[in-house]
């Protein structure tokens, strides 16, 4: 295999991007969330076509005009949102990403032998609906094995694992680059590239901007190298003693089915948070994390001593009469659950601060306060949009979390309940955002917050609690905490990510 | 035999008739909604093929041909609903409607002139001496083509969706159209198929009504059939066999309260003419009153459209 | 090639040209119908967009258009809330069929006594007729999840059955000599709806229908539950994050334009119908589908529509009786407007982007930055 050379220029997602990769070199391309990697991908996998620029592969030109070419050139992806079908069957599944399948019967022994081999045990006749994140996982690379690729590309594997699940994976591709494998590492996590990863391309804003040997280089140099610039953590100020007699809010024995398909049901979830605490809760994708904030939220209803709030049952209530006794929310998904797309930023500003703002007058809106909170919000968060009269869905992913969370922290909140609070935003955002978290907490806030990310979870909380299965561990101070009792905590493991911004 | 004036062998045997056109349009509806598109202009495609049928039977003396006919014309007013929904990205309910409409104008417009006209006749398979058995002879052995047609299409269409290549694409697509774009497949070139599939099954079923059924033209001869189907769509959770249940059941239906009307029932008539479409209502209560259990079994991506920037 | 872009924010230009631009294409494409139907097809446009307003009979057909498009405003105004909150409720040929009977029947039961409060009682019967008939597919959605489309189209059968036995039996004038039939209300000075200015067309469900425009036009403007509909139909997810009960607004939403639908039926019924007989109905309900969307679900469009689709009636007619086109040819004619309306409303949301294979500037983007 020679290697795989390509030039972009004149694209926006990349421009003049090249990289080499030899046979059985894991090859990570590090960089931010929208860093380009993605897009990058996309290009070797035949989903984009390059403007400009070419790709070689095994000393012969390569331009897949889709997917099936390139898989008939032997480059396999594995994906970061998964391309799965959730009422298939893995077998189905699998054969779906296969030219020519064998028959059903014989597929699904195949499936069966190679996961084996491979330690990624599948029952081909199982419904994907049903299946956790990290089996889900590897349904999508044995859907790649199956095809004995000569490429495998990773896109962010790890975000949905367990690290158990990290631990298996990690032994799979040594397994798989030592018969002779390629495999592309996309991934924005330092330690993981450091312990699998034999050369490293980092990019930013589309561009490369350096090379290294990741086993050479500490965590923090990478991470300077990708973000290109040097970062502070936030500042905490001394928790003060409100005094209170109730926890503002308290959560007790709360079970509820989900809404969502193929959802997890909560299952007897307790917790109290003071006010001035932050409470982190850490888990993997898809245990109870989104049923959680609906539940907060008020969006599923729950019995009305499940949720109180300051001594205040508040189970059966709505979002609207729980934000009028000082919740705010912000749900993972931006796009169609925290703002609506299709209106401007001014109707979505109105969407959660009516009531908190005093926006309607017996039922009218007032649409000029409406603006001026909305503008308020855009010039405090430092959203970057032409007006507040643009559409939610033409901001950047970091620009519409920044108003939503923006949104949500200007009205005065008693209860404050984050999903996923800097999920797809550039590290310096992401500082400010957590710092602004903070900044309420102090004002006397009560704040959840519930990410997939540790290092942010240790970074601004108080106590930290893990969610599996819709159980939630009994919190504890993060104070004192060591990794080892987190990685129990989780399930207990080692190897868990460690804090890597400086 | 009889009871209350209705013979049961009679009814069984009718109701096989009446319920080829319902079959038909809701089998084709099947496979489109299967690949994620919700097409409610059945109704409109199934007039089409009415009265497509009905001419091409007329002009060329052939009911096959007619049945031709009518699935072609069935087909081309589903590619404009293609049209507009795949490559337009138009809000499928809305074009739906849109296309019933269009259907009722344009199928009476054409239709002018055919009115009191006789098809030419769709004749019974002949079974010779199979007919001749007593019960059984009448009820499977007394019907024309489409009858036996209709049932084989079940079955095809059950075969192709479970066992097939085709079929598992088509329900990836219908399940989750971005996945199934990532893995390379032409999402919209599956979802066009499906659609002048459904549409050719429509005005199929429509041409049943007008060639064999009634059978002459008179305008809006479809009567809510194809609304039924979808009715039946929704009554079946999207397996195929069960489509073929529910549209007895509703032939049935249909067939007993016109025996009953004919028979001189004490039951008035208004009431008996309602009754299908109200029993249609109770079995949609029915059916999708197990909430969660019921969406489950929907496609996944119905009626969502698909556009590859997103 | 072409391909389509999605664009940062719907087009405003386009939101409001695509109606304009649908209408021209139809006229296109329904002048190349007229002329396979072996007419002039100028002549024909012109008798059916000119002549009603500027024609020889115009004094008369004006008035006309002001009654044709009553109900339709009225039920479209009622149909474009829930379709903008996602909530298909496509009966409204039942509702208004049901708003008639029921609210004759209370006239009926007070003739022949003159009393001042017959009228608006009657009124509020045929509202309620509406509102009873919507309500039906609207609680069958809320409690058991049934697919609303399907059973307000179901019960549109259903409500034509109940027409057809009240002309004949329970409502059947019993004077009229046994033929089908209710009395005519205009012999009924108390429960009837006159012209109210002589030559205008103008009744008391013109006076609704403007009403009604201007109602749902500050609703939908300035009002929380107008912006509960939009977002509804936008983004559910984040109505219900929001706030919004999806329950309550379906069974306000169908309600709403039930009782419409009902009041534009006991408008007709009393008024330019006169009685009610077994065809009665005329489509409105399902005219008024086209009229929604032609609209843009938007009061003011939907006034302009409604004006529009009223005149494609009263010019069809027209056409019918001067130029021997066939009604149903209307009928297409106004289907093939809702395609097209569907058709360039794309542009509204996207844009036409003009790819070249090869080589040369390429300036569009490939793909987004994931």
């Amino acid at each position: 295999m020679e290697g795989l050379t390509k030039a972009y220029p004149g694209v926006v997602a990349n421009s003049d991007v090249s990289f080499t990769l030899k046979a059985g070199e894991v090859h990570a391309l590090l960089g931010e969330n929208g860093a380009g990697k993605s897009t990058m991908v996309k290009m070797i996998y035949g989903l984009v076509k390059p403007d400009s620029g070419r790709m070689i592969w095994k000393g012969a030109p390569y331009a897949p005009a889709e997917p099936r070419a390139a898989r008939a050139s032997g480059v396999a992806m594995v994906f970061q949102h998964f391309s799965l079908f959730e009422a298939l069957n893995v077998a189905e599944n699998v054969a779906l990403g296969m030219e020519n399948p064998p028959p059903m019967g014989e597929l699904a022994a195949r499936i069966k032998a190679v996961s084996e081999e491979y330690g990624l045990p599948l029952d081909p006749s199982r419904m994907v609906g049903d299946l956790s994140a990290g089996e889900r996982q590897r349904v999508e690379i044995i859907r790649c094995l199956l095809q004995d690729p000569k490429l495998l590309i990773m896109d962010e594997p790890t975000s949905v694992l367990t690290p158990q699940e990290v631990e298996i994976l990690f032994k799979t591709l040594r397994q798989l680059s030592a018969e002779g494998t390629a495999i592309l590492y996309i991934s924005h996590k330092l330690e993981e590239i450091r312990t699998l990863c034999d050369e490293a391309t980092i990019l930013r804003r589309g561009k490369v901007v350096g090379t290294c040997t990741p086993r050479e280089r500490t965590a923090r140099e990478m991470a300077e190298m990708m973000v290109g610039a040097v970062l502070t953590p936030p500042e905490r100020a001394p928790r003060k003693d409100w005094g209170d007699t109730a926890p503002a809010l308290s959560v007790k024995g709360l079970s509820v089915a989900s809404p969502i398909p193929f959802g997890t049901a909560l299952k007897a979830v307790g917790f109290d948070v003071a006010r001035g605490e932050v409470l982190g809760i850490a888990g993997v994708a898809g245990n109870g994390q989104d049923e959680l904030l609906l539940a907060l939220s008020g969006e599923i209803r729950s019995e009305p001593g499940m949720v109180t709030a300051a001594g205040v049952p508040v189970g059966t209530l709505g979002p609207a009469a729980r934000r009028r006794i000082g919740f705010v929310m912000a749900p993972e998904d931006r796009l169609g659950h925290a703002a609506a797309p299709d209106m401007s930023l001014v109707e979505n500003a109105f969407l959660t601060g009516a009531i908190r703002k005093g926006l309607t007058r017996r039922g009218f809106i007032d649409w000029a306060a409406t603006r001026d909170f909305a503008e308020a919000v855009i010039r405090d968060y430092d959203v970057r949009t032409p007006s507040s009269g643009a559409a939610a869905r033409s901001l950047s992913g970091g620009n519409l979390q920044k108003f939503v969370i923006g949104r949500e922290l200007s009205q005065a909140p008693e209860v404050i309940v984050i999903n996923q609070p800097t999920w797809g935003v550039d590290a310096a955002a992401a500082a400010s955002i957590r710092q602004a978290i903070l900044d309420r907490a102090a004002a006397g806030a009560a704040v959840v917050v519930i990410s997939q990310d540790l290092d942010e979870l240790l970074e601004v909380s108080d106590s930290f609690a893990v969610l599996n299965e819709g159980r939630l561990t009994v919190p504890r101070p993060v104070k004192g905490l060591t990794i080892d009792e987190i990685g129990l905590m989780m399930g207990g493991a080692h190897g868990m990510e460690v804090a890597h911004h400086g | 035999m009889d009871f209350g004036g209705i013979n049961p062998v009679v009814l069984i045997a009718s109701l096989m008739v009446a319920a080829v056109p319902i079959m038909l349009a809701a089998l084709g509806e099947l496979v489109v909604e299967k690949s994620g598109v919700l097409n409610l202009g059945v109704e409109g495609m199934m007039i089409m093929g009415a009265i497509c049928g009905f001419m091409a039977a007329v002009h060329t003396g052939s009911p096959f041909l007619g049945f031709i006919g009518g699935a072609a014309g069935g087909a081309v007013l589903s590619l404009v609903f293609a049209v507009l929904t795949q490559g337009l990205l138009a809000n499928q309910v809305a074009t739906g409607l849109a296309l019933t409409l269009f259907g009722l104008g344009l199928s009476s417009l054409m239709g002018q002139g055919y009115n009191g006209i006789k098809p030419p006749l769709t004749g019974a398979v002949p079974f010779g001496p199979l007919r001749d058995i007593p019960v059984l002879g009448r009820i499977l052995f007394s019907h024309d083509w489409v009858v036996y047609f209709s049932i084989a299409a079940t079955a095809l269409v059950w075969w192709v969706l479970k066992a097939t290549r085709l079929g598992l694409v088509i329900r990836a697509v219908g399940e989750n159209h971005d996945a199934a774009h990532a893995l390379g497949y032409k999402v919209q070139r599956v979802r066009l198929g499906c659609i002048l599939f459904g549409g050719a099954m429509a005005g199929m079923g429509g041409a049943y009504i007008s060639l064999a059924r009634v059978p002459q033209w008179t305008d809006g001869i479809t009567a809510g059939a194809g609304w039924i189907a979808l009715a039946i769509v929704v009554f079946s959770s999207w397996k195929p066999w069960r489509i073929l249940i529910g549209a007895y059941l509703f032939g049935g239906i249909s067939q007993l309260q016109l025996s009953l009307q004919a028979s001189g029932s004490k039951i008035p008539v208004g009431y008996l003419s309602m009754a299908p479409y109200l029993i249609t209502i109770l079995v949609l209560v029915i059916m999708s009153s197990g909430r969660a259990k019921a969406s489950l079994k929907a496609p996944a991506a119905l009626g969502q459209n698909f556009h590859a920037s997103r | 090639m072409l391909t389509l872009e999605k664009r940062p924010t719907p087009s405003r230009f386009w939101t409001a040209a695509t109606p304009v631009v649908a209408v021209l294409l139809t006229m296109v494409a329904g002048g190349i119908m007229f002329m396979l139907l072996g007419k002039n097809p100028f002549e024909v446009i012109r008798t059916i967009f000119w002549d009603p307003l500027f024609g020889e009979f115009a004094w008369y057909l004006r008035a006309q258009l002001l009654v044709k498009a009553g109900p339709l405003i009225l039920i479209a105004v009622g149909l474009s809330l829930g379709f903008r909150a996602g909530i298909w409720n496509i009966g409204a040929e039942g509702q208004y069929i049901m708003g008639a009977v029921i609210g004759a029947a209370v006239g009926l039961a007070a003739f022949p006594t003159e009393n001042r409060l017959i009228y608006p009682v009657m009124v509020l019967a045929g509202a309620f007729g509406g509102w009873f008939w919507a309500m039906i597919p609207a609680i069958l959605k809320t409690r058991f999840n049934t697919n609303e489309i399907l059973v307000s189209l179901m019960l549109v059968y259903v409500a034509q059955t109940i027409l057809a036995m009240a002309s004949t039996g329970f409502l059947r004038n019993p004077e009229g000599s046994g033929f089908p039939g209710s009395r005519n209300f205009s012999n009924y000075k108390a429960a009837s709806n006159p012209e109210l200015i002589a030559g205008t067309g103008m009744h008391w469900g013109v006076v609704a229908a403007f009403v009604t425009v201007i109602a749902a036009y500050v609703l939908l403007q300035r009002h929380l539950l107008g912006f509960q509909i939009k977002l509804s139909g936008q983004a559910p997810r984040a109505a219900r994050f929001h706030g919004v009960n999806p329950t309550k607004l379906t069974v306000l939403c169908m309600g709403i334009s039930g009782a419409l639908a009902g009041l534009a039926g006991l408008f007709e019924v009393t008024g330019p119908a006169g009685q009610i007989s077994i065809d009665f109905n005329v489509g409105y309900g399902f005219t008024a589908i086209i009229v929604a969307f032609l609209g843009r679900l938007n009061p003011i469009g939907i006034l302009l529509a409604g004006l529009i689709m009223a005149l494609t009636y009263i010019g069809g007619e027209m056409a019918s009786t001067n130029l021997g086109l066939p009604s149903a040819a209307i009928q297409a004619f106004q289907g093939m407007l809702l395609f097209f309306l569907l058709a360039v409303d794309v542009l509204s949301n996207y844009r036409l982007r003009l790819f070249t294979a090869g080589a040369g500037p390429a300036k569009t983007k490939t793909g987004g930055a994931s």
